[in-house]
Order: structure tokens, then C-alpha cells, then sequence
């Protein structure tokens, strides 16, 4: 097509004996924007890079409005008007808004720099793409949200008219998110070409033209998102038909958890403010919220990392004071970190001291680490758990974020616990591992664990939950039953408006 | 060309690394020795010669490992739970007033069974002491340990030097600035008759063997591991941060000042301030050689003391300057640092 901008042809990358990618071919056109959708490890960021610059392809071709780009040349790349916003920004947080955007489009050795004009350019890009930064700011007092704004902002201040973006919305809030993409539509408006890389169905179906897959290092489809669906992306991107496990009818016990009124307060700032819920044997109370609402706190808290200022916390039934971790493990509360990486398991230790860490008391005697029995420990959670890509004496960082993360849950479900708290529990997983991740968390429901499910993911919280609270300011609302409750019914809770939210009788059976 | 991490460490590549590194750093000082003017392989039989090549020279050179075994394993044993310990140099010093001080003006005439423990403890009470302060400041207001522990060798040797010009001051001493010597009961026993060689050398390889042994395992070698590796993941996990924090640097400066009560038991019976050639510095470098392996710590500190008594006999000989031990020994730490890194990451085209 003549209008094309960005044509890609047959690109193939090999590393070692893996196939990265294998003869990719890819179009875009003026004013579109193509979502590259697909798995962790199916070649989306190795494309870009060779597209960028930083990779020189064993074969295939990149041209640039019609133009060939030389490969292995990022600086050719940006003045043909790629620009990419990475995941990790690649900003400096001691300089200014305006001193980032300028730095690296000036040459060196000038005997001083042109800020005023590059200020009124950087002000006149962010009138006209709705990107509203102060250009004084600096970039380190910024949230992250504005930060990518300024990413944007240094890739539109290069001239770009064909923009990358490296999964935009895994450091977002959903609410964040959902103002990037009308800002990216609107981009498109105005005439330039987008490329998003995502994993994430939802966001590809509601802002892309065009959906093209790959997996495995191939492109294995190329869909308009007109005429496709969810369940078809997610079956081209795994390469199986795969759905989410909802949950089934499951008679509920006693109450096992109850929160009184319970605050916290830490370093001066109170991250809860008196909330209660009670959680039953068998069922999942879901806590739904936009993140940086308190639900750290209230995970930390549970957890035993922090304790409360003021209230109750009633473990069956009996009121229980401060809890250490160790009472925490004790009682039979399995935990399940937001933050796997730096939480959940530590990446330069073997699988099997990660899978004994926090029970180091019962796989020790008189001070010394019973490895035996802590690896048959670790063995039978990788194979009970399906744990791929690991023996017990593997480091934990080198297994993937789905393996992490299945040991982790295997960890604390081995043993039936009374009680889990999943915090995020699919937060960053691929489809499949997803799927398998909310299998275990029914399984464990069905076996009569009571569940305390935080997340932000509306369709995690639907699919779990058997009532549901929001989290809003470190305030808990009250709890909907989850078969009342809707996208716009929680939409509402989630920004606060309860009342709106829940008229009358369809607040739930709170005690 | 890039770097990328390797996923698996082979155990044969950890045991080469060390031996590369030095082979390296031998190389380029030999470069330094060919451009002083003497034949290279001539001048490293001459370094050989000089510390294992009589009765004498060998014990000098054992005698001159057992203060860098223990600083090596103050250094191993903090650097393994991440707390920068660079204060070894300070906590000897200190560890060597402190016995000094115990034996001459405390325990005067006791017998030595009594007096040799006492002041071994006394020596590493003193060095866990000052690294307890670093430690706390580092606890309680979030400061840089590598600048305090290394500021404070600063403070802790001129401490001493007052001390031996002052209160300790030996009267006998011809106006020296030295402490009194302790008692002859309470020197270490020699290990080899008719030289300078002590038990020190017996004290020091069974401690590093304890704390292989400890690390190994151990449930506090694991905790302290994992409260180096990442506290946010310990403390998930519920270990006690602080108070592993704290065990690890009592453990870390009860050696060096152990090193430096040894040193004084072992010896020289007083303290001057020329008691330590730079033990404490040259501790880091041990433990860095040794990959932070407390039995790795042993085979480093007698290569780090075969190069420094070696090369008095190589610049005797060849009549070149002594400072080329010097320089092998930073060189090698730098070569090691690089080799390191390549055990942990492989190039890629």
C-alpha cells in the first residue's frame, strides 16, 4: 500500500537455539494504530528492537515511509521518526521535564542550549496532544503516569510520527490507563502511526485498528478488531482455547476472619481508616480498587508486616493482638505478595529456601536447615503444582513470572491453609497461567478456605468473588453480593460512591 | 555485542575465577617488573623463594596469613549479608588496645589459661563494639555504612595513638609511643619452634571452618543470606531484619578485632601504631579473592601474605622496589572484580 508507514518485512532473529522471531512481517498505515499482542516470550520486544535499531535482524527489512532504514542504527531510527516509549522509562529523574525532553536531541558542545525555543516547542506538542506536564517539574516529584507522559512527550519532541510503545499500561492504574488511550486515539486523529505492544485482551480489543498476534516468535494471525473477540485473541495468543475457571456454588462456613474498625497508620499517614469485613470459610471476598488506595497496607497487614493502631482483628472468632509473621504462618494464613519478585520469594536463592523461608522453624533442628526434607518439601510442590522449568536447587529468578508464581501459591496451599490472602495474584501473568492461578484459588474454596482477594481487575474480582468490597482512600465500602454486582455498579464503588452504587437491599449480608 | 546473565554457574568456573584472576594480575605486574629492569620468570622464583624458600620463610609468610584470615573473614561474613563493612583496618586497632589494655593493666600475673581466652574476647568485644555503631546509624537513620565504618578507622587508630602515648603508654619504652606489653603467660604458644609462628594460624582456620559450617547450614546462615540478598523479601518472609543485621556485625568486627588481639598475643606482646600493614584493607581484598567463601578466605590471605613477604626477597634480589607486591595484590582484587563479573554474565554477539 502507498500509505503505508512503517513496512516490515521477514524479519527473523535468532539468539542462541531460539528462534525470536521468524519472518515477521508487519504494515502500518497513517493515522493507525496495530496492538502486537502475544505472551510473554513470543518475540513482541525483540520486533521492536529490531525496528528500533538495537538489534540487527539475520534477515528481513524495515523501511520507513518507503525509505529502508539501515539496520543496527538507533540514531537513523529516531530521525526517520520512530519513537519509542519503553517500559522502564529511560528518563533521569534529577533533571527537569523540559532538560529531559531536550536531552539527546542536542548536539554536544553547544555553547549553550536553546531552552526557550525547545520550551515553546515542548509546550505547544503538549496543547496539541493533550499531554498536560510542567516542564519546570522535576521528573524524580513526578508520578509514573506523568512520567510516561513525558517519555511520550521526548518521542514527539524527536519528530516522531510512528510511536512504539512497550506495554504502556503495566505500571498504570486503570484509571491512568484508560486517559492513555483516549490520548493515543486522539494521536492517531491527528494523523500519527501507533504501535502498541501489549498482553492484555481488554485494552488491545477497546484501542486498537488492527491486532496482530504472534506467538512463539511467529505472527500467527492478523485480525481487525472489528472483527474479532476476546475469546478468539486469547486462543490465537496461547495457542489453545482458553477460558477463565469461574467460580461454582459452594456452601459457606463459619466465619473464620473479621475485621473491627481497624486503622493503620504508617509513618504518620493513615493508609486504612477503620474498616471491617469478615471472611467465611469457603468463599472469596473480593476487595476491588484502583491501586495506591491502601490495599498494600491492608495485604501488609494481614501478612503480619504491620501492625494496627486501632480495632480488632478476630481470628475464629477470638480477638487476636499484634501478629508477627511467624504468628501469621502459624495460625494458617497463606499469603500470596502483590510484589512476587521482591516479596514473595528472593530471585538468588534456590527454589527449595525460597519454598521453606518463611516456615524455616519447621524444616530446622537446633539451628540447622533440614535441606533433605525442605527439597522433598520444594519437589512435591513442583510436581503437585506443576512448577515448570525448575528442580529444587534451581535460583527462583530464573523461572518464569507464571512458574514464580505457581510456587508461590504451591508454597502456601500445600498445606491447606484456613485462610489465603492473594494479593494481585494474576498481576502481570500470561493468559494461560492466569487461568491456572484462579483454578487454585476456587480449588482452594472448594476445599473450604476462606479467601481475601485483592485486586484491580474487575474481571478477576467477577469471576472469584462471592461478595465484594471496594477500596477507596483506605476506607472499605460495604460488601455487594457478587451476583448483584456489574462493571458499572463496581465502576461506581470503586470511585466512591456507595450510596449511588448500592440502593437499599442489594448491600450484602454484612454482619 | 552485549552482556547477558548467565543462567548457571558451573562450580568449576567459580574455582577457576580466582585462579585467572591472579594469574592475570601476575602478568601485568610482570610487565612493571620487565620494566624495572630484571628478568619476569627470574623475579617471581625470587618472590617464591623468599616465602616458602627456607624453614624461616615459611613460617614468616603462615605467621603473616593468620591476621588477614580473620579481617578476610570480617569483610566475607558482612559482605555476604550486605553490610559494607570497610572499618577492619579501625576494629583491629581496636581490638588490639582493647586486649592489650585487658592483659597489662587488668589481669596483670594471671595464669594463661586464663588470660589467653579473656583477651581474645575482650579483643572482639572491642572490634563487634565499633562496628555496632555504623550498623545502628545505618538502622536508625538510613546512613551509608561504607562512609562511617570507613571514617571511623580513622578515629579508631588515632584513638590508639593517644592511648600508647598517653595512659597506656609503656614507661619503659624509651619515649616510644607503645603500649606495655602484656604478660609472657598469656602470648599464643608457638606452633613451630624457633620462629614467630603461633597457634593464631590453628584459631583462625578452625573459625573459618565454623563459619563455613554456620553459613552452610544453619538457619541463621540462611536468614542473614537472605536479609543481605533482599530485605524486602525477608521480611516478608519474617525474618527479624534488624537483629540478623546485628548478629552479622558483631560476628564481622569480633574478627578484625579478634586480628588484632592475635596479632598482639601472637607477636609482638605491645601495640604500636605500625602493628598493622594495612590488615584490615587487605581483608576486603582477601574476602573478594575468595569470592566471600570462609574457606576460600584461608588459601587467599597466604597468597596475599606469600606476595607481601615474597616480595622483600624478590626486590632484595633483583633490586627492584617491594612496592610490586603492592601492586600484584590490587591488581589481582582488580582482575578478580572483573572475572567476577563473567562468572555471573557471558558476552554475546
Amino acid at each position: 500500500m502507498s500509505d503505508d508507514v512503517l513496512e516490515i518485512a521477514g524479519v527473523s532473529k535468532r539468539f542462541g537455539d531460539i528462534l525470536a522471531n521468524d519472518d515477521i512481517s508487519l504494515s502500518l498505515a497513517r493515522g493507525e494504530i496495530v496492538a502486537l499482542l502475544g505472551e510473554n516470550g513470543a518475540g513482541k520486544t525483540t520486533l521492536m528492537n529490531v525496528l528500533f535499531g538495537h538489534y540487527v535482524p539475520d534477515s528481513g527489512t524495515v523501511a520507513v515511509m518507503g525509505r529502508p532504514l539501515p539496520p543496527g542504527r538507533p540514531r537513523e531510527a529516531i530521525s526517520a521518526g520512530i519513537g519509542m516509549v519503553h517500559q522502564h522509562f529511560s528518563l533521569a529523574a534529577n533533571l527537569s521535564v523540559l532538560e529531559n525532553v531536550m536531552t539527546g536531541s542536542e548536539r554536544l558542545f553547544l555553547p549553550m542550549s536553546n531552552t526557550s525555543a525547545a520550551r515553546k516547542k515542548l509546550m505547544a506538542l503538549s496543547e496539541r496532544f493533550g499531554l498536560k506536564v510542567d516542564p519546570e517539574a522535576r521528573l524524580g516529584d513526578l508520578s509514573v503516569g506523568e512520567q510516561q507522559r513525558v517519555e511520550i512527550l521526548k518521542a514527539l519532541y524527536n519528530d516522531a510520527k510512528i510511536l512504539v510503545l512497550d506495554e504502556p499500561t503495566a505500571v498504570l492504574t486503570n484509571l491512568e490507563a484508560e486517559k492513555l488511550f483516549s490520548i493515543l486515539k486522539d494521536m492517531a486523529r491527528l494523523g500519527l502511526s501507533l504501535i502498541f505492544i501489549s498482553h492484555k485482551l481488554d485494552e488491545v480489543m477497546a484501542t486498537a485498528d488492527r491486532i496482530v498476534v504472534l506467538r512463539g516468535g511467529r505472527s500467527v494471525a492478523e485480525r481487525r478488531a472489528s472483527a474479532t473477540s476476546k475469546a478468539e485473541l486469547a486462543e490465537l495468543m496461547v495457542g489453545r482455547a482458553v477460558s477463565r475457571p469461574m467460580r461454582d456454588h459452594v456452601e459457606r462456613g463459619d466465619v473464620v476472619l473479621e475485621a473491627i474498625a481497624i486503622s493503620v497508620r504508617i509513618d504518620g499517614v493513615d493508609r486504612l481508616k477503620s474498616i471491617d469485613f469478615t471472611l467465611h470459610a469457603g468463599e472469596v471476598l473480593g476487595i476491588i480498587g484502583v491501586s495506591g488506595n491502601g490495599q498494600t497496607t491492608l495485604a501488609h497487614m494481614i501478612s503480619g508486616i504491620v501492625q494496627p493502631k486501632d480495632g480488632d482483628l478476630l481470628l475464629y472468632g477470638k480477638s487476636v493482638g499484634d501478629m508477627s509473621v511467624a504468628d501469621v504462618v502459624a495460625a494458617g494464613i497463606g499469603r500470596i505478595p502483590e510484589d512476587r519478585t521482591h516479596e514473595g520469594a528472593i530471585g538468588e536463592m534456590a527454589i527449595w529456601e525460597n519454598a521453606i523461608l518463611e516456615r524455616l522453624g519447621d524444616y530446622s533442628k537446633h539451628g540447622l536447615v533440614d535441606r533433605k526434607s525442605a527439597i522433598v518439601f520444594a519437589d512435591r510442590i513442583i510436581k503437585e503444582f506443576d512448577v515448570r522449568g525448575g528442580v529444587p536447587t534451581t535460583r527462583f529468578r530464573l523461572l518464569s513470572g507464571g512458574n514464580m508464581q505457581k510456587l508461590i501459591l504451591g508454597r502456601n496451599l500445600i498445606e491447606h491453609p484456613k485462610i489465603l490472602l492473594a494479593a494481585q495474584p494474576a498481576r502481570g501473568l500470561d493468559e494461560g497461567a492466569v487461568a491456572a492461578v484462579h483454578e487454585r484459588i476456587l480449588e482452594a474454596r472448594r476445599n473450604g478456605t476462606a479467601v481475601l482477594l485483592i485486586s484491580e481487575d474487575l474481571d478477576e474480582i467477577m469471576a472469584l468473588s462471592d461478595r465484594i468490597q471496594a477500596i477507596v482512600g483506605g476506607r472499605l465500602s460495604p460488601p455487594v453480593n457478587a451476583d448483584h454486582a456489574d462493571a458499572r455498579m463496581l465502576g461506581l464503588m470503586m470511585a466512591g460512591e456507595w450510596a449511588q452504587a448500592m440502593p437499599g437491599r442489594e448491600v450484602g449480608h454484612a454482619p | 555485542m552485549r552482556l547477558e546473565r548467565r543462567e548457571h554457574r558451573p562450580l568449576a568456573l567459580v574455582l577457576v575465577t580466582p585462579l585467572v584472576a591472579v594469574a592475570v594480575a601476575l602478568a601485568i605486574a610482570g610487565v612493571l617488573i620487565a620494566i624495572a629492569g630484571a628478568p619476569v620468570i627470574a623475579a617471581y622464583g625470587e618472590l617464591l623463594k623468599g616465602a616458602f624458600g627456607s624453614r624461616l620463610a615459611t613460617t614468616e609468610t603462615l605467621t603473616r596469613a593468620i591476621p588477614l584470615i580473620l579481617t578476610g573473614m570480617a569483610a566475607a561474613v558482612a559482605f555476604r549479608a550486605q553490610v559494607w563493612n570497610i572499618g577492619g583496618e579501625g576494629q583491629f586497632y581496636l581490638g588490639a588496645i582493647a586486649a592489650a589494655a585487658m592483659g597489662s593493666e587488668v589481669l596483670g600475673d594471671l595464669p594463661g589459661f586464663v588470660q589467653i581466652p579473656v583477651l581474645m574476647l575482650t579483643g572482639a568485644t572491642a572490634g563487634a563494639v565499633l562496628l555496632l555503631i555504623p550498623l545502628w546509624l545505618r538502622l536508625r537513620f538510613f546512613v551509608d555504612e561504607v562512609v562511617t565504618t570507613l571514617l571511623l578507622n580513622f578515629v579508631a587508630i588515632l584513638f590508639v595513638s593517644m592511648l600508647i602515648d598517653t595512659v597506656l603508654k609503656d614507661p619503659l619504652g624509651f619515649g616510644w609511643p607503645q603500649s606495655e606489653a602484656i604478660a609472657d603467660q598469656a602470648m599464643l604458644p608457638d606452633l613451630v619452634s624457633r620462629s614467630r609462628l603461633h597457634v593464631g594460624l590453628i584459631i583462625a582456620m578452625v573459625l573459618a571452618l565454623l563459619v563455613w559450617f554456620v553459613q552452610r547450614r544453619t538457619v541463621f546462615g540462611m536468614q542473614s543470606r537472605a536479609a543481605g540478598l533482599s530485605p524486602s523479601g525477608a521480611r516478608f518472609a519474617g525474618i527479624p531484619l534488624g537483629r540478623t543485621l546485628i548478629f552479622v556485625a558483631m560476628i564481622s568486627g569480633g574478627f578484625a578485632g579478634l586480628a588484632g588481639a592475635i596479632e598482639v598475643m601472637g607477636v609482638q606482646g605491645y601495640v604500636t601504631t605500625e602493628l598493622s600493614p594495612g590488615f584490615g584493607y587487605s581483608g576486603i581484598v582477601v574476602a573478594m579473592l575468595a569470592n566471600l567463601n570462609p574457606i576460600g578466605v584461608v588459601f587467599a590471605a597466604i597468597f596475599i601474605a606469600t606476595m607481601f613477604v615474597g616480595a622483600d626477597g624478590m626486590s632484595r634480589a633483583m633490586s627492584i622496589p617491594a612496592y610490586i607486591a603492592d601492586v600484584t595484590v590490587s591488581l589481582s582484587l582488580l582482575s578478580m572484580l572483573v572475572a567476577l563479573f563473567f562468572t555471573q554474565y557471558r558476552i554475546r554477539k
